[in-house]
Formats: C-alpha cells, sequence, structure tokens
C-alpha cells in the first residue's frame, strides 16, 4: 500500500528526470509532503520558498511564464484557504501552467487537528473556472494523474491523502473527466472520490451482507471538469444515490453530483454523507472516521437505513 | 483621439536591447499626453482611477520610452523585459503609455472598461498583448514578478523584471514574503518601483507634516532602511524628475549586482494637475468640461485642442 503523497513525488521525479522544465516549489513542508524526495533527487529543480504560500503561488505563475512547469508542494487547506486570492487571481484567472499538489486532504491529517485539515477544498477549487480538480483514489491512479497534468498545459489542482491508501478495486485508467464504476450492483449506487471511495466499496460489501442488496460502487477522480454524461451513465436505473466524501457535504462531491442530477428527470433521490457543516479534530484515523461516518462499519449502518426508508424499491 | 499631436512616430525607437535614448523635454511631453489621455479617458467612461496614475505616469514612460528591452510589434517575444503593474487600479496610466508606445491604437482607450474591451478595469493579460501580468487585487504584483525574474534567470535570459507598487499597496504582508524570498535568492534582475506618493484611497489621519490632505502610509518608517535590512538595494529619488528616474533605472539593471533594486521614488499623487495634487479625494474621479479644460492647460497640453 503506497500513500498518494509518495506515489506523487515518486511520480514527479520520475517526470522531472526526463523534463528539466518541471521544478518544485516547497512552502517548508517537504518532509511532510514528501517534497523532499524530490529535492533529494534534483536539488537544481527544487526551490524552498519559506513558510510563505502566497508567495509562492505568485512565484510558480512567474515561473511558468518563462516556460517552466512549476508544481507546489504544501498541505491542501494553505492552498485553498490562506492562498486562494493568488491562486484566483495570477493561476485561475490566468490559465498559468501550474500545479498545486494539495497533501493532508480531508481529516487525516495526522493527529493535526482541524487547523490543518480541508474539508472545503473541492467545493472551493471547483467554483474556479478553468481549474482542473483532480482526486485520486489511490496510488496507482495518482500516478497517472501526474502523468497527465505533466502534459497538460494549464493549472491543475491535486488532492492527496496522508496515508497509505489501498489499491481501487477494478479501477478503470485514468481519463481525465470520466467516472469509473468499482462494484457492479442494483438499484442503490454510492458515489465517492479519493481514498474514501476504497472504503466506500467496503462498506458495500457489508450492506451487501446485512441486507442482501448489493450497491454499485462508483468512483468520480476528476471533480472538474466532469464528464456529465459518463457520470449519469453510472447513474442510470438506480432509485437512491448516496455520496459519500470525506470532505464537507457542502459543494462539494455532493454538491456536483446534485447540481447533475437536478436538471435531469426523473432524478434518483440523493443523500450526501461526509462531514455534516462542522469542523473536524484531532484523533487517530478510525477515531474520526467512525465519529464522522466514514469508516466502512458506519457508512454501511447509515446506507442500511436508507435501504430501509426506501425498502419498498430496493428490496 | 489622436497621437499625432505626440511627436512619437519621429523619435527613435529602441529597439529589444537597443541603446537609443530620448531627451528629457522628449518623455516629459509624452507624460503629459499620457496624463491626459488618461483623465480624459476616465471621464469619458464614467469610471477609474485618477491620482495613482499621475503620479506613476513619468516612472512608467521612462520604463516604456527608454529603459525597457521590448518590441511593441513583438510584445511576446520571451527575451523581453517585464513590467508588472502590481498597483493595478493604475491601468489606465499603463494603457495610455503603451498606446502612445505603439501597442495598440490611442483610439482603443475610448473603450476602457466597457463591455469586451481588452482594456479592463484592472490589468488582464489574457486580453491584451503586451500586458505581462494581471493584477488588481493588491500585494500580489511582486511575488509574480520575483517568478519572473527567477524563471529568467534559470532559462537563462537576459530579462530584466520590474515592478511596480503602491506605498499603500505594500500595507499588503504578501509584498514582504516576496521582499524576504527575493533577496534569499540574489534577484539582481528583479527591479521593484515604490510610487510614493504619500496618500491611499482613504487612509490615515493627517498630523500637520503630511504631504498629501491625509496621513502618508508610511510617516514615521524609514522604508529604506527596511528594504536595505532585508538584503536589497535601495535607490531613492523624485519620481517625476526623468534624468534622476533614468539614472536609476541604470543603476537597477547594471551588471555585477547580488542583491534586488528597490526604487523609492517621492511622487505627488495627482501630478501635474493642480487641482488633483495631493488630493485623496481624487484617488479616483470623474472631471467635468471645465476641469478637463484647466487639466489640458495644466499639462501644457493647450496647443493640441479637443482630443
Amino acid at each position: 500500500m503506497t500513500s498518494l503523497r509518495v506515489a506523487w513525488a515518486d511520480t514527479l521525479v520520475a517526470d522531472a528526470r526526463r523534463n528539466e522544465r518541471i521544478v518544485l516549489l516547497d512552502a517548508d513542508l517537504a518532509t511532510s509532503t514528501k517534497g523532499d524526495t524530490f529535492a533529494a533527487a534534483l536539488p537544481g529543480q527544487f526551490m524552498q520558498m519559506g513558510i510563505a504560500e502566497q508567495n509562492m503561488v505568485a512565484a510558480a505563475a512567474g515561473l511558468s511564464d518563462h516556460g517552466f512547469i512549476p508544481w507546489m508542494s504544501s498541505f491542501a487547506v494553505f492552498f485553498t484557504h490562506r492562498a486562494l486570492d493568488p491562486i484566483r487571481m495570477l493561476v485561475a484567472q490566468t490559465r498559468a501552467n501550474v500545479k498545486i499538489a494539495a497533501g493532508y486532504s480531508g481529516v487525516l491529517t495526522g493527529l493535526t487537528g482541524k487547523t490543518h485539515q480541508d474539508v472545503q477544498d473541492l467545493a472551493i477549487m471547483r467554483a474556479m473556472p478553468g481549474m482542473v480538480v483532480l482526486s485520486p483514489g489511490d496510488a496507482m491512479e495518482c500516478a497517472q494523474m501526474v502523468r497527465w497534468a505533466n502534459e497538460y498545459d494549464g493549472p491543475v489542482y491535486l488532492r492527496l491523502a496522508r496515508d497509505a491508501a489501498p489499491a481501487l478495486p477494478a479501477a478503470a485508467a485514468f481519463h481525465v473527466g470520466a467516472v469509473s464504476r468499482l462494484v457492479e450492483g442494483g438499484t442503490v449506487v454510492l458515489v465517492s472520490t479519493g481514498v474514501q471511495s476504497v472504503r466506500t466499496v467496503e462498506a458495500a460489501a457489508l450492506v451487501t451482507a446485512s441486507t442482501g442488496v448489493t450497491p454499485r460502487v462508483v468512483h468520480v477522480p476528476t471533480i472538474k471538469p466532469l464528464d456529465e454524461e459518463s457520470l449519469c451513465a453510472q447513474l442510470a436505473g438506480v432509485d437512491l444515490v448516496v455520496v459519500v466524501e470525506e470532505h464537507s457535504v457542502i459543494g462539494g462531491l455532493g454538491g456536483l453530483v446534485s447540481e447533475v442530477l437536478c436538471s435531469r428527470a426523473p432524478s434518483p433521490r440523493v443523500v450526501r454523507l461526509g462531514l455534516q457543516d462542522h469542523w473536524g479534530e484531532s484523533a487517530p484515523n478510525a477515531d474520526l472516521l467512525d465519529k464522522y461516518g466514514l469508516s466502512p462499519a458506519a457508512l454501511a449502518q447509515s446506507i442500511a437505513s436508507y435501504l430501509n426508508i426506501d425498502g419498498a424499491n430496493n428490496g | 483621439m489622436t497621437s499625432k499631436h505626440v511627436d512619437i512616430d519621429t523619435m527613435s525607437r529602441a529597439p529589444l536591447g537597443g541603446e537609443s535614448r530620448r531627451s528629457f523635454a522628449a518623455l516629459e511631453r509624452v507624460a503629459a499626453t499620457a496624463r491626459w489621455l488618461s483623465i480624459s479617458t476616465v471621464a469619458a467612461s464614467q469610471a477609474g482611477h485618477v491620482g495613482g496614475p499621475l503620479s506613476a505616469m513619468d516612472l512608467i514612460t521612462a520604463l516604456y520610452f527608454d529603459q525597457m528591452r521590448i518590441d511593441p510589434a513583438e510584445p511576446d517575444r520571451i527575451e523581453r523585459d517585464r513590467f508588472v503593474l502590481s498597483k493595478g487600479h493604475s491601468s489606465i496610466a499603463l494603457y495610455s503609455v503603451m498606446a502612445l508606445r505603439g501597442y495598440f491604437d490611442v483610439l482603443e482607450l475610448a473603450t476602457f472598461d466597457k463591455i469586451d474591451s481588452r482594456l479592463q478595469g484592472h490589468p488582464d493579460r489574457t486580453r491584451l498583448p503586451g500586458l505581462d501580468a494581471s493584477s488588481g487585487s493588491l500585494g500580489q504584483g511582486l511575488s509574480f514578478g520575483m517568478g519572473l525574474a527567477l524563471g529568467a534567470r534559470m532559462a537563462g535570459r537576459d530579462s530584466h523584471t520590474w515592478v511596480m507598487l503602491g506605498d499603500g499597496e505594500i500595507q499588503e504582508g504578501m509584498v514582504w514574503e516576496a521582499v524576504h524570498v527575493a533577496a534569499r535568492y540574489r534577484l539582481a534582475n528583479l527591479t521593484a518601483i515604490v510610487d510614493h506618493n504619500g496618500l491611499q484611497q482613504y487612509g490615515w489621519e493627517p498630523d500637520g507634516n503630511d504631504r498629501g490632505d491625509r496621513g502618508d502610509p508610511w510617516r514615521g518608517i524609514d522604508l529604506g532602511a527596511v528594504f536595505r535590512s532585508f538584503g536589497w538595494r535601495v535607490i531613492e529619488i523624485d519620481g517625476h524628475d526623468f534624468p534622476q528616474i533614468l539614472a536609476a533605472y541604470e543603476l537597477a539593471r547594471g551588471a555585477n549586482q547580488t542583491r534586488p533594486t528597490v526604487i523609492l521614488a517621492s511622487t505627488i499623487k495627482g501630478k501635474g494637475i493642480s487641482y488633483a495634487e495631493h488630493q485623496h479625494a481624487w484617488h479616483n474621479g470623474i472631471a467635468s468640461q471645465e476641469q478637463l479644460d484647466r487639466a489640458r492647460v495644466d499639462l501644457g497640453l493647450d496647443d493640441i485642442g479637443e482630443m
């Protein structure tokens, strides 16, 4: 099991060895984000920018003007909250060829607490015109996204997670915009993104064991630009859509799925599971996932409760 | 509007890296014309800033008509010098100078702030070739310029980056992030120019010793010492004196430097128009016809008639 941050760093080093225009800027979190791997391998392409994220973002935009492909590494929350204005004006509005490696997203951030957890980043970044927002589910998908981002000319936000991530079962090769079906199933579909997708697959198995209903599980690696037809094809013929994300239920994947479905009729019921409009806290991963209803067991329980409500439709 | 009144076409053009120079009198004339274009364009568009564009005009004119290695016919050439107008609300000053320099027709100034215009209220580099930076949200330009200077050096290009900051703008904390890192990377190909006109939009209570009708943003603070302590070379000049401006720019670009340079330019908000000078209320404003007539006289352009 490789973490996304390790997959990101290793893939970036491999690409940057072949392309010296790829550089990495760090806001002094390299030992956490694994940017130090890059710094050790390619010191001439690594630039320390100090604990000053806004300056780093703007400097990256300037570097891109001279033909470089600057990646930046920090914690997600320091990009999407602290450095949002330069991301808006100097990166998104100018379509600068800048890549944001947003580490430590979600709530599983190594006992740091709500100050360092980012549970709004998808909502914030996907509201920004011109931004590509990617949320890999495992190391292999993350590596594909890094390689894709290095070829793509424009801003990319890559949502990374801190801890070791099990591999997605049966994920399709990454294709920007497309969603992939992880588990075949019936009239209820679970939609997830990032490393939460694997936990959602595990929850689906528990639901099947306890209720006899086999939910379909769909993974959405591209938050923006989403191929809406690809998503809707996966949701065809279901009565209940349960969106699960390690993120606020406001504006993230749940918001996205709701927006897509509400303009299409007939539309299935959409339930959004995630952080219910509150901040996180510092605690061991298992406790956080249980408390916020994101562990396979907690998820299975809430999904089953919705099945009971809709039992007539899902028996 | 037409530029025929300004003797631009007969003045020698400075090619990229060329050595040709214009006379101080010619630069004065360009700046006066650009001031007129700015206040009259803002009046026609019924929106825009006046005081800041006028205080920065001589500094911008000297860059585009003397110092910068640029070619309006090839605005995207990668070896060019870069100019970042970090105080983006002074956009009309930059547009006026760029039009006179030949980046686009002076007539296009009439589209300023109009729908679909290339001349946005704040500079949008995606719309207008020759604009090196988008700006407007204050405090970000020096960081962007720092990245430009770093990129030029890493790519082995002899391109100098010039960043204009407002004296109010440098209250933004992000500016000081850039000040710290630029010195650490010894970016000798980066020059910051602070348009120190002593006023901001509303600003601070005056104490009787201020140049303007409100308090100077940096009253009691030795800005030169602050920059020097961060490792910058500091040049202090009168921002309306072309011999001083040109000399400062030469010094800033000079070889054998290992530090970024800041030019602290003492300027007058509303410079050149009698009723606007030192008046915070002219931060932005719409001149009446009577005021426009007066401006033309003040600028020594009463010979050119209605533009």
